[in-house]
């Protein structure tokens, strides 16, 4: 069971994310982060406040929740619990800031595109995601990646975060021993 | 995130189940579930696009045998907004009047394969019966005088959502006891949830098996009031009354119905519920259902979420439990 980033890993590549943030959008107006339920939102809120600290100005966040908008829902033996999404402020003509924990197949992504545009017309969507780990089915592809690590269909890759979770970690789990 | 790594994050539940026929063979878990998906389902409701695509290329169909305004708008509505394609029959403009059985009906639809059907009907257990030869999700809106499971759904629903729970209040519900789906069905929910449960009537209009849930049967209307949290009125189903129940609606309105004056028993807070529809100056005066305590609206509000929750938890049926 590698872990692939622990707490400090983890810390310092959302800095560097944060600082490349604030470089690429040319300072933080008309940013928005917007975090893909689960773990997507409390890495968007954590973007925040590494944001805010940087460059001292509060940035909207909100929680997207794309259950409803999967392409799986007949497939699934058990369906994942839907819950609210929070969006408390106009997407429109924002610079969004899709945030997810691990890039996979990219289709969580295209669901997360669909829901969004339902709230909406944002200026441009980007995606931030704290792991890539190949394997796309869909044309998407991540504006600020994390860690890019190589996988096999067969593992899995578990994030975990002390808001969800006991600690901070990405483990890599080889599909052998899954 | 796969499937696999969404799963293994999240809270996990399903409904064990094809069909929603009645509260009684939910477990309170399942309850849980629903009223926690509905929450989320409110959300949707609050958006300027009101309409998600998670029962997109479903098909459901509206059966009602007896007339209904607000359970059947409050299906379509819940449909729509989850993007599947409804159909409505009313029994008025279908071939029913020409004599076809509810059977011969049920298989023509099914030939056509919807994915659910909703179906309101006078006789106790029509859902089951569709259940065991249909292959369509059956959601009972109201079979006779057995049960109406979405209307206590979203009574709970709207207690929850003021209260945050519902173990432990207590609940009184007062009116036509005897004819009444929804009490059986409330009854099963408040009591799996562990409410302290009430129910007043006149003698004449209380079924027999009410020691069987284990709540409290009284005849006085301060006794059940008194300290509530909830209180519920019934109506007073003058069309399924054959015999004298009472003498007349105002005497029953005198004794029973429910006033300001009798409400400043119940708790500072008390919420006021009625299924609807209300025959006002009956079983409760207009000042006590357009007061500052009715929930009356909510719950009319609240129904499509409650009914979107269990349309998406059920889509997908159970063959794919199979496979879990």
């Amino acid at each position: 069971m590698p872990i692939v980033m622990d707490a400090d890993r983890i810390g310092r590549t959302l800095t560097r994310i944060a600082h490349e943030i604030d470089e690429r959008n040319k300072g933080v107006q008309d940013l928005a982060l917007v975090g893909v339920r689960r773990r997507g939102e409390h890495i968007a809120k954590r973007l925040a406040s590494i944001l805010k600290d940087i460059t001292g100005h509060d940035i909207p966040t909100g929680a997207l929740d794309i259950t409803l908008y999967r392409d799986d829902v007949a497939r699934q033996a058990a369906k994942p619990v839907v819950r609210r999404t929070e969006i408390n402020f106009s997407i429109d003509a924002r610079k969004i800031l899709l945030v997810d924990d691990v890039l996979f197949t990219g289709r969580t992504t295209r669901a997360a595109l669909d829901a969004l545009t339902d709230f909406g017309r944002p200026s441009s969507i980007q995606l931030v995601v704290l792991v890539d780990r190949g394997h796309r089915e869909l044309p998407i592809r991540a504006d600020y990646v994390g860690k890019n690590i190589p996988t096999s269909l067969a593992d899995s890759v578990n994030v975990r975060l002390t808001e969800i979770d006991d600690r901070d970690e990405v483990e890599l789990q080889s599909g052998g021993d899954a | 995130m796969t499937i696999q790594e969404l799963e293994s994050d999240t809270r996990v539940t399903s409904l064990r189940r094809k069909d929603l026929l009645g509260i009684e063979e939910l477990s309170s878990e399942e309850i849980e579930l629903i009223l926690d998906t509905a929450e989320a389902m409110k959300e949707v409701g609050a958006r300027s696009i009101k309409k998600v695509p998670a029962l997109r290329g479903r098909t459901v169909v509206n059966l009602f045998f007896e007339p209904s305004t607000r359970t059947r708008t409050s299906f379509e509505i819940a449909e729509k907004r989850l993007s599947a394609d409804t159909l409505n029959i009313a029994v008025s403009t279908s071939s029913v009047v020409k004599g076809e059985t509810l059977v011969d009906t049920a298989l023509t639809l099914e030939a056509m394969s919807p994915d659910m059907i909703v179906l309101r009907h006078q006789s106790s257990g029509a859902g089951h019966l569709l259940s065991r030869i249909c292959k369509s999700a059956i959601i009972n809106a109201g079979d006779g005088l057995h049960e109406h499971p979405t209307q206590a759904l979203l009574d709970a629903f709207t207690i929850r959502e003021r209260r945050k729970r519902l173990a432990g209040l207590k609940v009184a519900i007062i009116g036509d006891l005897l004819h009444s789906r929804v009490l059986r069905s409330n009854l099963h929910l408040l009591t799996k949830m562990g409410a302290d449960t009430w129910v007043c009537a006149p003698p004449t209009l209380v079924p027999a098996d009410m020691r069987r849930f284990g709540v409290t049967v009284t005849h006085s209307v301060d006794q059940a009031v008194r300290d509530a949290d909830v209180v519920m009125l019934l109506r007073i189903q003058l069309e399924r009354m054959e015999g004298a129940y009472f003498s007349s609606l105002r005497e029953y309105a005198t004794v029973f119905g429910m006033t300001e004056e009798r409400l400043k028993l119940a708790k500072p807070d008390v919420m006021i519920m009625h299924p609807g529809p209300m025959n006002r100056g009956v079983e409760i005066s207009s000042e006590v259902a357009d007061g500052p305590y009715s929930v009356i609206l909510d719950q009319v509000a609240n129904g499509v979420a409650v009914r979107m929750a269990v349309l998406y938890l059920l889509a997908g049926g159970a063959e794919h439990e199979e496979t879990a």
